[in-house]
């Protein structure tokens, strides 16, 4: 173990990559499962043993691969801030691997489903890759292995339409990524080099003598970004994506990917171009704060007039997302400290609402609201952990979802910017309205045709929902975790712009 | 006189910006999804140029170390667009194999068409 212990960052990438070549080759799926079960936990195992070690020490840890010398080689440098989304990126790729089983088990054709299980930990390879790695191309070779392999796992999904949704995403997500390589070629071509820490440390200068390429691949690059993160209003794919994908990959899906889009906007805006030339040169904190606050309100808005409860939630993601960029935007302590906390709460929150959802589906309910009419009666524990995390997106005091806001009004307070803290409210009114349909409909309504043959579904898919929901609670209540990582992570990011 | 030599020299990126946006406009304005790909590859090859091209020194030979020489072209670029390559041929591979199973699913690869028809659901 100890001989082992340098390597955790690559480590990191290695298990679930050999692990997904693996699976490749099993044919049944239920030994496929039991592989990819046993390398998300791994997965996991790693990224906690990453997290304490980086939390006992004031310096990142930088692993060199094949000890070539750091802005020669390819760097992996893992600090406070990508250990924290590595941890609950792998985190929830363990957790939803007991409710895989039986969930993919009903939505997926037997023969596709050990291919189900491999894109699963080939797209857990790509997200953990792009978080760990602290070289600029690393990132867009990992970018494509999450997105190719999310491509394939929203074409699974059962109907039709999926195919669509897949290809949308696939134009999208490309272009996406071509923008960030192109931001990152011009970055290469003023700077020669690709070590995003080497490239933090000569951009001052090369800004000096080439402001105007550095400025094009800032543009290019956040807008690159924005796409893969869904962005209001470059979101268009989402909402189809996460609809029509099988249940496990949606819950997968709207709990990770997103969230490590995030977090590479944060590495460049705050790590490798530094709020000096961000805030000086272009108007993007005011076009952030801007689009954000459209999110919140707009997106939350198609939610409320949305059929199908899995687009509602969709929707719902994007005006999070809001929030998330909202407190990137603001740049100041408390500000990032809701971003970055909300990254976790936001995750925790919405695998939470597509796996009740997914259980839901088990016993054949669709999604839309008319054919989950009386569900609660029928499923009282999954439509209670679904109630649970919807308060967290309302930000009700007490479930995670409040903590993020409270520090989103803080940092908009602080900022100055009063009518933000109006929207934050206003957002959070509008979730009450589609979260609160739910409700009304799953607990007060005649049951339907569809509901009612419902019943909850089988422990090793109802333990994962409670075990999700009772966390909504707990980080809600206990800080110290969450808030406290974020609050850290902010500092060492702000800290090290002055 | 120097801003047209200047304009000479720099050439190489004016194919770049013309095939990229080129590229960009066919997926955008396309409703044929093959035409879309072949569109996405065209802006997919442009940032290949886009790296390549800068990475060549005029006079500069292959980067082999040699008394003989002085000046070397940049290796870097080269090794970076051919993972590009290889990215962008499984990308265009695992969206013909989605246009197959869309053309199975509606039997057209005409946007226009497959909205129409999902409108009637």
């Amino acid at each position: 173990m100890t001989a082992l212990e340098p390597h955790l960052p690559i480590l990191q990438v290695l298990v679930p990559l050999f692990g997904a070549l693996l699976t490749a080759f099993m044919r049944a799926g239920t030994r496929a499962w039991l592989l990819a079960t046993v390398v998300a936990w791994a997965s996991a195992a790693i990224s906690v043993m990453l997290l304490v070690r980086v939390l006992g020490r004031s310096e990142p840890i930088s692993y060199t691969m094949g000890n070539w010398a750091v802005p020669w080689g390819i760097e992996y440098r893992v600090d406070i801030l990508n250990a924290f989304v590595l941890f609950f990126v792998t985190g929830i790729g363990a957790i939803l691997m007991p409710y895989a089983r039986r969930s993919v088990g009903s939505e997926i054709l037997s023969h596709q489903q050990a291919w189900f299980y491999t894109m699963y930990l080939l797209c857990l390879t790509g997200l953990a890759g792009i978080t760990v790695t602290g070289d600029a191309f690393n990132v867009f070779v990992f970018l494509e292995i999450s997105s190719l392999s999310t491509y394939g796992l929203i074409a699974l999904g059962q109907n039709r339409r999926a195919l669509l949704a897949s290809y949308q995403y696939l134009i999208v997500g490309t272009i996406g990524a071509t923008f960030y390589v192109i931001g990152v070629g011009l970055l290469f071509l003023v700077t020669g080099s690709l070590n995003l820490h080497d490239i933090a440390g000569l951009l001052a200068d090369a800004y000096i003598v080439y402001p105007r390429p550095v400025l094009t691949a800032l543009a290019f690059l956040i807008a690159g970004i924005s796409l893969k993160l869904a962005l209001f209003p470059l979101h268009l794919w989402l909402p189809n994506a996460y609809a029509y994908a099988p249940s496990t990959a949606a819950a997968f899906l709207a709990g990770t990917a997103t969230k490590v889009a995030v977090y590479l906007l944060i590495r460049i805006l705050f790590s490798v171009f530094g709020l000096a030339i961000v805030v000086t040169s272009l108007p993007v904190e005011e076009v952030l704060i801007l689009l954000s606050a459209a999110a919140m309100v707009i997106a939350s808005i198609s939610a409320i007039f949305e059929t199908n409860a899995k687009r509602m939630l969709a929707y719902s993601s994007v005006a999070q997302l809001g929030y998330i960029t909202l407190g990137i935007a603001l740049a100041n302590q408390s500000g990032l400290t809701g971003g970055i906390v909300h990254l976790f709460n936001h995750a925790l929150t919405k695998t939470t609402l597509f796996v009740c959802l997914g259980a839901m589906a088990y016993h054949g309910c669709r999604m839309r609201f008319t054919d989950l009419a009386g569900i609660g009666r029928k499923m009282p524990f999954t439509s209670a952990a679904f109630v649970i995390a919807g308060l967290s997106i309302i930000g009700v005091p007490g479930t995670a979802g409040f903590i993020s806001k409270w520090y989103l009004a803080l940092g908009a307070i602080e900022a100055g910017y009063w009518p933000l803290v109006f929207l934050i409210v206003v957002s959070s009114l509008l979730a009450v309205i589609y979260i609160g349909r739910f409700v009304e409909v799953a607990y007060f309504r005649e049951t339907s045709e569809a509901a009612a043959g419902a019943y909850e579904p089988p422990w090793s898919m109802l333990w994962p929902i409670l075990v999700l929901a009772a966390a909504t609670i707990y980080f809600g209540i206990d800080t110290r975790a969450s808030a406290g990582i974020a609050a850290q992570a902010t500092e060492y990011l702000l800290g090290g712009l002055r | 006189m120097s801003e047209n030599l200047t304009l000479l020299f720099h050439y190489n990126y004016f194919v770049t910006i013309f095939l990229m946006v080129a590229g960009l406009y066919i997926v955008i304005a396309r409703g044929n999804m093959i035409k879309k790909l072949v569109g996405l590859a065209l802006f997919q090859s442009s940032v290949y140029l886009l790296y390549v091209s800068p990475g060549k020194i005029i006079g500069g030979t292959a980067p082999i170390i040699d008394e003989k020489f002085q000046v070397y072209s940049n290796p870097l670029p080269h090794v970076l667009i051919l993972t590009a390559i290889v990215v962008g041929v499984a990308t265009l591979a695992v969206g013909l194999a989605l246009v197959v199973r869309i053309h199975e699913a509606y039997g057209t690869i005409e946007e226009d068409q497959i909205f129409d028809e999902e409108k009637g659901l």
